[in-house]
């Protein structure tokens, strides 16, 4: 029977083809822009430690004097190096790890290549592995590098890809700050959505050309870039261990969630002995977030792209009210059809079912089509400027939402139409006639 | 004409009118808060910076080794972008609105004040930073060559006392509102106070932290720009020169030490800085441009198909009306009436949800409340909207001859 109301379905399309082609096209453009925004915001607001986030947590203190204190205040998003040097030393993790954003210059041992400015993170060791990061080539340095400050670095695949033709360079050397470092690992393609480590920067850009001891980079001098944040007038160079400046992140991995109110007391306790000592003025003021509870709070998301993804879903109720009142409009007019079908002997949800799949057959062309719009929307979305533009593409999770999206749409749209047009009285239709 | 039948016509088609009012409602209700939100987007975009926007260029440098004397250089670096041909006047400096970098500091109007007055921006670079950025003082002078001070030792010497500040008018409003500033002692940097001495009709903040930056919550300090590590060079040129001076300035900057590295992406004019700043915001106006039209031609289309099936649907009643009498202006006026009711339900359901929308969007987005004239515009605009889609099938029921009324009985 399907088959058989298929073809009617069909037959009645084709009769009114401008219409049929109105209402596909409404559908295939609502459905279009909503799934190019979705899926803009579905990439954007996804886990970037995928089976991991929830053990990965983001240490916050509030080491300020009492200018300014508000009670409840967050406490600054980033710590003190003193700070993060101590806790780094207890280690009381599974893994951890201090960083910082900083630049260097590289002189690249090539003659076609003139120096140039790299991104660097400044990192402790653990912070490879607690991330999951990949490597293409050898590994990450070890407890020994960060100890004795060794001149090591762990370099992007694109700078390999720059500087060495993408070949296995580690044991070479690069030339950094006018400082010879070895090259222990080379990354594989990593590009975490958000670059959730350290949100003080580009939320979305790209990971770092070179990690560096943090150690290392501090006897050396290497320029900090980032935000940094002062409290008190201070003489010297801010980027000094006991400088009252917080410009660090600091991450930390446990061996399970519940183990978050241990290490929350360990930050208490922490704290208060540091109050105690009289270096922290403020009442006891720490933060303990696990990552995607911490990408929430920051609300990650660019603001535009959740009102764009709200735009779309309008539009689409727009689309899909048109499509229900063609729709209506198109079936009642078949009244006298109807009516002769009933008196034939076709039930009510025969009809129902008749018209549900003209409806459906509507709803699926608009899908396939909006399908191709949410290509074209996202290869647009791409070629924008903005920071995650290149992160913008389908995946099947994204597809199949697409394909339910476009069914539920013309089914949705053919439910009112085909329950108007199955409750037609017969005998009125067929006297008027 | 008599509007009875016609509400009479529309009480049976209840569903499919009141879907095509349901249509009506919501477009006029996003498209009016879409264009408030692309106004809005414009006036950030067209923000002015106090500064002359049109006749700067910007240079960034990083050393790759130590030098010995990063002011000497810095003075050599000055006199060597003075010579470049169409040059007007230099200075170094520590950021540019709507620029990559940003200093901030609390501003308070006592010596050891435990809530700071206020938040600014401080400015700061060498002699001429001014005069190069193009800044129209509104009262006071530009700082004296007696008051500045190197940053080096402002940095690190207790002891030194920076005399001057120049504010902008935003701050001087807000600290003394109604009271001429001039004279008046602030604490920004160190220990002694700083005494305004020049005020500045607009200077943008760099960015938005703390608040929108055409708030103008900015400062300038007789205080030298940083040289240790990078060195950021503003450059006024004649207009005409812009690319020429950034291509012979570059040249003329290696000359003088050819052991850095020249920045592009911050080697450029100001008017490529302003640009990159704002491309979301006019990539966001150009997408609700977008969805405006797109919802206004969907339901534009929506009005044409439900309006020619009704046509369809009437062809008898309409040959009737025409043999007892009607004119095709009879005909053409119903469908237009029956039009421009439906519109009307629609736009007052549009108005309201316009305001609710409106009202979420000033929770999330810090936006001011709907101006009371974009609901006649957007009343308007649907109305001629729907007047317009109707006008084809309307035309098509007028020529309906009368003879179809005897023929199909």
């Amino acid at each position: 029977m399907l088959g058989y109301y298929l073809d009617l379905a069909l037959r009645s399309l084709r009769r009114n083809k401008a219409l049929t082609a109105l209402m596909v096209v409404a559908i295939a453009l609502g459905i279009g822009a909503s799934m190019t925004t979705l899926t803009v915001f579905y990439v954007l607001s996804g886990d970037p430690v995928p089976g991991k986030s929830d053990r990965l947590f983001f240490v916050q203190m509030d080491p300020q004097d009492m200018n300014g204190y508000t009670p409840g205040v967050e406490p600054p998003e980033q710590v003190t190096r003193l700070d993060a040097e101590t806790l780094l030393r207890d280690g009381r993790g599974v893994r951890q790890a201090l960083m910082a954003g900083g630049s260097v210059a590289i002189e690249p041992d090539r003659e076609d290549l003139r120096p140039f400015y790299l991104r660097a993170r400044y990192t402790s060791k653990d912070l490879f592995e607690m991330f999951d990061v990949p490597l293409r080539y050898g590994s990450a340095w070890g407890d020994a590098e960060d100890g004795d400050r060794a001149r090591v670095a762990v370099i992007s695949a694109a700078l390999n890809d720059r500087l060495f033709d993408g070949a296995d360079s580690t044991g070479g050397s690069i030339r950094l700050n006018q400082t010879t470092f070895r090259i222990v690992g080379v990354l594989d393609e990593w590009r975490p959505a958000p670059r959730f480590y350290d949100l003080t920067g580009t939320q979305y850009g790209e990971v770092e050309e070179v990690f560096l001891p943090f150690s290392t980079s501090r006897e050396l001098s290497m320029s900090f870039s980032g935000n940094m944040s002062c409290w008190e007038r201070y003489q010297g160079d801010q980027t000094e261990s006991g400088a009252p400046c917080t410009w660090m992140q600091y991450w930390v991995e446990l061996a399970s969630p519940a183990d978050a109110a241990d290490y929350r007391a360990y930050l208490v306790n922490y704290y208060e002995q540091q109050s105690a000592a009289g270096r922290f003025e403020r009442p006891t003021n720490v933060r303990l977030r696990d990552l995607m509870t911490w990408l929430e709070f920051k609300q990650v998301v660019p603001s535009d792209v959740r009102l764009q993804t709200w735009l779309a879903f309008a539009f689409l109720l727009v689309c899909l009210i048109n499509t229900v009142g063609l729709l209506l409009a198109k079936f009642l007019r078949r009244s006298g059809e109807i009516g002769v079908r009933r008196a034939l002997g076709a039930s009510r949800r025969d009809i129902l079912v008749q018209f549900l799949v003209e409806a459906t057959v509507v709803g699926l062309a608009g899908g396939v089509l909006g399908l191709g719009l949410a290509w074209l929307g996202l290869w647009a979305v791409r070629q924008q400027p903005a920071s995650y533009a290149d992160l913008a593409s389908l995946d099947p999770v994204m597809l199949a939402t697409t394909f339910g999206l476009a069914l539920a749409a013309g089914v949705l749209a053919g439910l009112l139409p085909a329950w108007r047009a199955c409750r037609i009285t017969p005998a009125i239709q067929l006297k008027s006639q | 004409m008599n509007v009875h039948p016609i509400l009479a016509t529309l009480r049976r088609h209840k569903t499919a009118a009141g879907l095509i009012a349901l249509e009506i409602a919501l477009s006029c209700a996003i498209v009016s808060n879409a264009v408030f939100l692309i106004g809005d987007r414009l006036d950030r975009i067209r923000q002015p910076s106090g500064l002359a926007e049109a006749e700067l260029v910007h240079f960034q440098l990083v050393g790759i080794t130590r030098v010995e004397d990063p002011e000497a250089q810095a003075a050599e670096d000055i006199a060597a972008l003075r010579a470049v041909p169409g040059v007007r006047s230099v200075a170094t400096v520590n950021q540019i609105p709507f620029g990559n970098s940003s200093w901030y500091s609390s501003l308070n109007l006592e010596p050891e004040q435990q809530n700071p007055t206020m938040q600014v921006t401080t400015y700061v670079g060498s002699e001429d930073l001014l005069e190069t950025m193009g800044l129209s003082l509104v009262s006071g002078r530009d700082f004296v060559p007696e008051e500045y001070v190197e940053f080096q030792q402002a940095q690190s010497d207790p002891e030194v006392v920076i005399p001057a500040v120049i504010v902008s008018r935003a701050v001087a409003d807000r600290l003394f509102p109604g009271e001429n500033p001039l004279g008046r002692s602030v604490y920004v940097w160190g220990a002694a106070p700083q005494r305004i001495v020049g005020v500045v009709e607009h200077l943008a903040k760099p960015n938005d932290i703390g608040g929108p930056s055409s708030e103008h919550t900015s400062v300038l300090m007789p205080v030298s720009a940083p040289v240790q590590y990078g060195i950021n060079y503003l450059v006024r040129v004649d207009a005409g020169r812009r690319d020429g001076v950034l291509e012979e300035g570059v040249a003329a900057l290696e000359a003088v030490n050819p052991s850095r590295i020249v920045l592009e992406d911050r080697t450029r004019t100001f008017e490529a800085f302003r640009d990159d700043y704002f491309q979301d915001d006019r990539a966001m106006a150009w997408l609700l441009v977008g969805v405006c039209v797109a919802l206004l031609v969907v339901t534009a289309l929506g009005i044409v198909g439900l309006a020619s099936f009704w046509v369809q649907q009437r062809t008898r009643q309409i040959g009737i009306r025409r043999a007892l009498g009607a004119t095709r202006g009879q005909i053409i006026g119903y469908f237009q009436t029956e039009n421009f009711l439906i519109a009307t339900i629609g736009i007052a359901a549009g108005m309201v949800l316009a305001y609710a929308i409106n009202g979420a969007l000033m929770g999330r987005y810090e936006l001011p409340r709907l101006p009371w004239y974009y609901l006649p515009l957007g009343a308007v605009v649907l109305w001629t909207l729907g007047q317009l889609s109707v006008l084809g099938p309307a035309l098509r029921a007028a020529a309906v001859p009368p003879a179809v009324a005897t023929r199909s009985v």
